[in-house]
């Protein structure tokens, strides 16, 4: 039995192990980073350190959020992978899950592409379908081929 | 330097049950004992070069004697049994008997790596564990046995011979005093003879008491001084040397030696000087230290957001702010002082590493070292050392060549290594060159090609200073054999990556049978930084003042008639000279194009010696600000040197000017000092070795593939800009002029009509200052890891055919479109440097 930390992302209801989560926080306030590619969304200041956020919408290959006011922008969720925190931006949080290994299966085929190859599987649990994130797989450099 | 004798007393009488003193001693003895190993490195490979050096001689001595005196004392009898073997050797080395060859210093090196050995395992498990060091012990007895000595004067040493069991720290007194009393009357003491080194043996550091160098000079033994030196303190008044003859411990002639001695090293300055300094010094802990300078960084923040506030407030807090502020400033300083060592930290080992792998490969090499003193930061020190070592050992190992080799070209049988380092606006710049073989680039290539790191085609299209940086690719790796030195192919892109990491840059220049250069540069220091806060696009960025050379602020009619544009490139004429202009937003991508508005604001800035403009929205502030790293996916976007947080607990990003400056193109790829991250095929794109990557553009009806690495930069050009000339179409661009190829035109297939208002789609192919482009319907997509089939039978500009993505694609021939476009392209090659 493990516990995952859950949240959602447009349709998708993922989670990621609770070892690897640092924190949550709220809406930060963001600094763009031109140029960048592959879902990295901004920095924030976390408490005197800058952090990259990832778009977790734009890496999986979702449509992007929909403009929401102020008080509804995306949670951070601030993990840590390879001694580096890197802040996954999420619609909305979700409870800590507990899963064991007999519900894990393959993730299912109807999932898109660009989604499923952030997946690990899905462990079936009574309210659904909860995706196991490749944090490492989200947060790696993605290939710079830059055209202009 | 050496034991002092009031330590050693009060602990030998109580033993080992103080094991806390026990213990800071052992450290304080593994602490000085390595730094003296270091030492004795240099100086034996010193001595090799100048073997008659008494200097040299003594102070080798010295150090083996006093680390077996300690050893004897702390009960490592290993280390002791070693340090005898070596002094028995020294001492006949120093007393003349003996002549010093390549045998006898390869003995005494190895003694060292033991010692340094016994030291690490004291370190770790705080005892010897179990040595064996027979073998070396018995090696250092035989050397001793071997060659008479020449001519080296005799008299004088063989008085002291028998002296040399006594040291300082350890055997009784009594028995000293006896032989000291036994053997002086039988020689006297002869003065000593002028030889190579005129003086007799300086001290090392501040001039040496008489004491020392009476003890030192084994006249007398170090207790007697002592006793000499408790009666000065007593009252007597006369000087020591008085008192100990007055006291029969030794003669006037001997103390008369001793004073000249003593004059004679005021005014001698040595490489031993440094330590003179160890009295003005303190040992601290590196984290300590590193705590310390995080904590300042903090404070330089919270500094930066009072003064921000303060500004508003009342002028007891500006007062106060602006204090605060100083104070800051001054201490931020002080703090990175701490933090600087001289790269001669680095350096001082690497007199043995040349020493022993010139003897390991049969070359004669002679290092040069140039600026020792030049300090860096701790951590980039710490950084460099390894990629520093392995450039040298390259060098060595792969740069000179053998001595007939080397006289065969009429060079001298020994090769030069050179290092040297200095600073230069803000940053350390260290060269390591070599006058050895130079680097073979067709060799390069042709391994590139091996090891598919680049295809054939690329190859043809790269300058020399291209092929000569592909060393740096990983895999890589020339040496025919595989030595253990350095041929393992891990290392030059370690290196670059290694030095990249901590903000700097490599670059390698090589002539063919003269020799190779290779120039890193790093910076000063990474946390703290003077800057420039700009607005660009509602954002704020962060300029190193380190780049930034001047602000121009442009008004009204200057601002419109001072920006002209050449050749389709903005410039503005500052004080006579053409400064290249790039506007930030522009580069960023955050706007199409440059935009001139009623007020222009523009930093002037440096990169690798050239200056340009960047036009920005608005200057805001000079302050200091924390750097700090950007994540491993963001450092990749080049752009951006870090990020840093203002004083409203925003975050900005830090540009990094040098490559701006090559994403803007206002400096030239082939330039003097220029960086590997050039423009064309190799760099900008990630290639997989091996892989084919394909632009699938659509013509027509058909989809053709062009190798991307043949991909300089996708354009979009307004038809009305293409002119005719000839019998072609050209069109002026980024300060030539260049030849269009309409695809369709060659593969025989009708374009697509072009409706008004539409760009045209120009795929540009550049080499040095030519480029042609390819006009083209669409550009679809990209893909990689395409297998296609090439053979001539596929028609005219075709080389073959892929299925890409489930549609039939057509591989373009691409060196014949080239000459579509311009048929003279590939006969007119150069190396020609591209101006803005």
């Amino acid at each position: 039995m493990k516990q995952m930390a859950t949240f959602s992302v447009g349709a998708l209801w993922l989670g990621i192990e609770v070892g690897q989560v640092r924190e949550v926080i709220a809406t930060q306030e963001m600094t763009p980073i031109p140029l960048a590619r592959g879902g990295a969304a901004g920095l924030i200041n976390l408490r005197g350190e800058v952090v990259t956020a990832m778009d977790l919408r734009e890496r999986l290959g979702l449509p992007a959020r929909e403009p929401v006011d102020e008080d509804e922008g995306a949670m951070n969720v601030v993990v840590n992978i390879d001694g580096e925190s890197v802040s996954l931006l999420v619609d909305t949080i979700g409870d800590v899950a507990e899963v064991s290994d007999t519900e894990f299966e393959e993730p299912p085929l109807t999932m898109p592409a660009a989604s499923r190859a952030f997946v690990h599987g899905a462990f079936k649990q009574p309210e659904g379908l909860l995706l196991s994130l490749d944090v490492e797989g989200v947060v790696a450099v993605a290939p710079t081929v830059e055209l202009r | 330097m050496g034991w002092p004798d009031r330590w050693v007393r009060p602990l030998a009488v109580q033993g080992k049950e103080r094991m806390e003193d026990l213990d800071d001693i052992v450290r304080e003895f593994l602490v000085e004992s390595h730094e003296n190993l270091d030492e004795l490195d240099r100086a034996l490979v010193e001595l090799e070069q100048q073997p008659d050096s008494r200097d040299l001689l003594s102070g080798i001595f010295r150090t083996i004697h006093t680390i077996k005196g300690t050893s004897g004392f702390l009960a490592f009898s290993g280390l002791e049994a070693l340090t005898h073997a070596g002094e028995g050797l020294l001492a006949k080395l120093r007393d003349g008997d003996l002549a010093l060859d390549r045998e006898i210093t390869d003995g005494l090196l190895r003694l060292v790596d033991a010692v340094r050995m016994l030291l690490r395992a004291v370190e770790e498990s705080g005892s010897e564990g179990e040595p064996d060091h027979a073998d070396l012990i018995a090696t250092l007895t035989a050397l001793q046995e071997a060659r008479p000595a020449e001519a080296a004067p005799v008299e004088a040493a063989q008085v002291e011979a028998p002296q040399v069991e006594a040291a300082p720290a350890a055997p009784p007194a009594k028995k000293t005093r006896k032989r000291r009393r036994a053997v002086t009357p039988l020689a006297p003491v002869p003065p000593r003879k002028p030889e190579p080194e005129p003086e007799p043996e300086p001290e090392p550091g501040p001039p040496a008491r008489i004491g020392e160098v009476l003890v030192n000079e084994h006249h007398v033994p170090a207790d007697d001084v002592e006793v000499a030196s408790m009666e000065q303190r007593l009252g007597d008044s006369r000087r020591i040397g008085e008192i100990l003859v007055e006291q029969g411990q030794a003669t006037a002639a001997q103390v008369n030696e001793a004073l000249a001695a003593q004059h004679a090293s005021t005014g001698k300055a040595d490489h031993h000087d440094a330590r003179s300094l160890a009295d003005a010094t303190i040992r601290v802990d590196v984290a300590l230290l590193d705590s310390v300078m995080r904590l300042v960084g903090e404070l330089v923040l919270t500094r930066n957001q009072i003064v921000a506030t303060a500004l508003g407030a009342d002028p007891a807090m500006a007062r106060a702010a602006q204090r605060l502020n100083l104070l800051v400033s001054e201490l931020q300083e002080g703090v990175m002082k701490t933090r600087m060592q001289a790269i001669d930290t680095v350096w001082n080992k690497f007199p043995r590493v040349v020493r022993d792998l010139g003897v390991s490969c049969g070359k004669q090499v002679r290092l040069e070292m140039e600026g020792r003193d030049t300090e860096l930061d701790k951590t980039i020190l710490e950084a460099i050392k390894d990629p520093l070592t392995h450039i040298v050992r390259n060098s060595v190992d792969h740069g000179i060549e053998t001595p007939e080799a080397r006289v065969a070209a009429g060079k001298p049988a020994e090769g030069l290594l050179r290092l040297s380092a200095f600073h230069e606006s803000g940053q350390v710049t260290i060269e390591i060159s070599d006058d050895g073989a130079g680097i073979d680039v067709d060799a390069v290539a042709s391994k590139a090609l091996e090891r598919g790191i680049v295809t054939a085609e690329q190859v043809r299209l790269m300058s020399q200073r291209e092929l000569t940086n592909l060393v740096f690719m990983p895999g890589f790796s020339t040496a025919a054999k595989v030595t253990n030195v350095s041929g393992r192919g891990v290392g030059m892109d370690v290196v670059r990556t290694n030095i990249e990491d901590i903000g700097g840059t490599v670059d390698i220049v090589s002539d063919r049978g003269a020799g190779t250069t290779i120039r890193v540069k790093i910076p000063l220091t990474l946390a703290i930084i003077p800057a420039l806060t700009i607005a660009c696009g509602g954002q704020r960025y962060a300029v190193p003042q380190v780049n930034l050379v001047e602000l121009l602020c442009l008004e009204g009619d200057r601002a419109r008639d001072g920006v002209e544009f050449l050749s389709g490139a903005p410039v503005y004429r500052l004080r006579g000279d053409l400064l290249p202009l790039v506007w930030l937003d522009h580069v960023l991508e955050l706007r199409d194009a440059p935009h001139v508005e009623d007020t222009l604001y523009i930093a002037v800035l440096q990169a690798e010696g050239q200056q340009f403009g960047v036009v920005v929205d608005q200057v805001l502030n000079s302050e200091e600000i924390v750097v700090k790293p950007l994540s491993r996916q963001l450092k990749g976007i080049g752009t951006y040197a870090g990020a840093t947080i203002l004083g409203d607990g925003r975050v900005a990003l830090i540009l990094d000017v040098r490559s701006l400056a090559h994403r803007a193109h206002v400096v030239a790829e082939h330039a003097e000092g220029g960086s590997t991250e050039a423009e064309t095929p190799i760099g900008s794109t990630a290639v997989n070795s091996g892989a084919e990557t394909l632009l699938i553009v659509g013509c027509g009806e058909r989809r053709v593939g062009i190798p991307l690495p043949m991909v300089t930069r996708l354009e979009e050009i307004d038809p009305s800009r293409v002119e005719r000339a000839g019998s072609g179409e050209v069109v002026r661009y980024r300060g030539h002029i260049m030849p269009l190829m309409r695809l369709g035109r060659l593969i025989g297939e009708s374009p697509m009509p072009v409706a008004d208002g539409d760009q045209l789609k120009v795929i540009v192919h550049t080499e040095g200052d030519r480029s042609v482009g390819i006009v083209v319907d669409s550009v679809l997509d990209i893909a990689s890891d395409v297998p296609g089939s090439r053979d001539d039978a596929h028609g005219i500009g075709i080389a073959g055919v892929a299925v890409v993505q489930e549609r039939v694609t057509e591989l373009l021939d691409m060196e014949a479109a080239i000459r579509a476009a311009d048929p003279n392209f590939f006969e007119r090659r150069s190396d020609v440097q591209v101006t803005a």
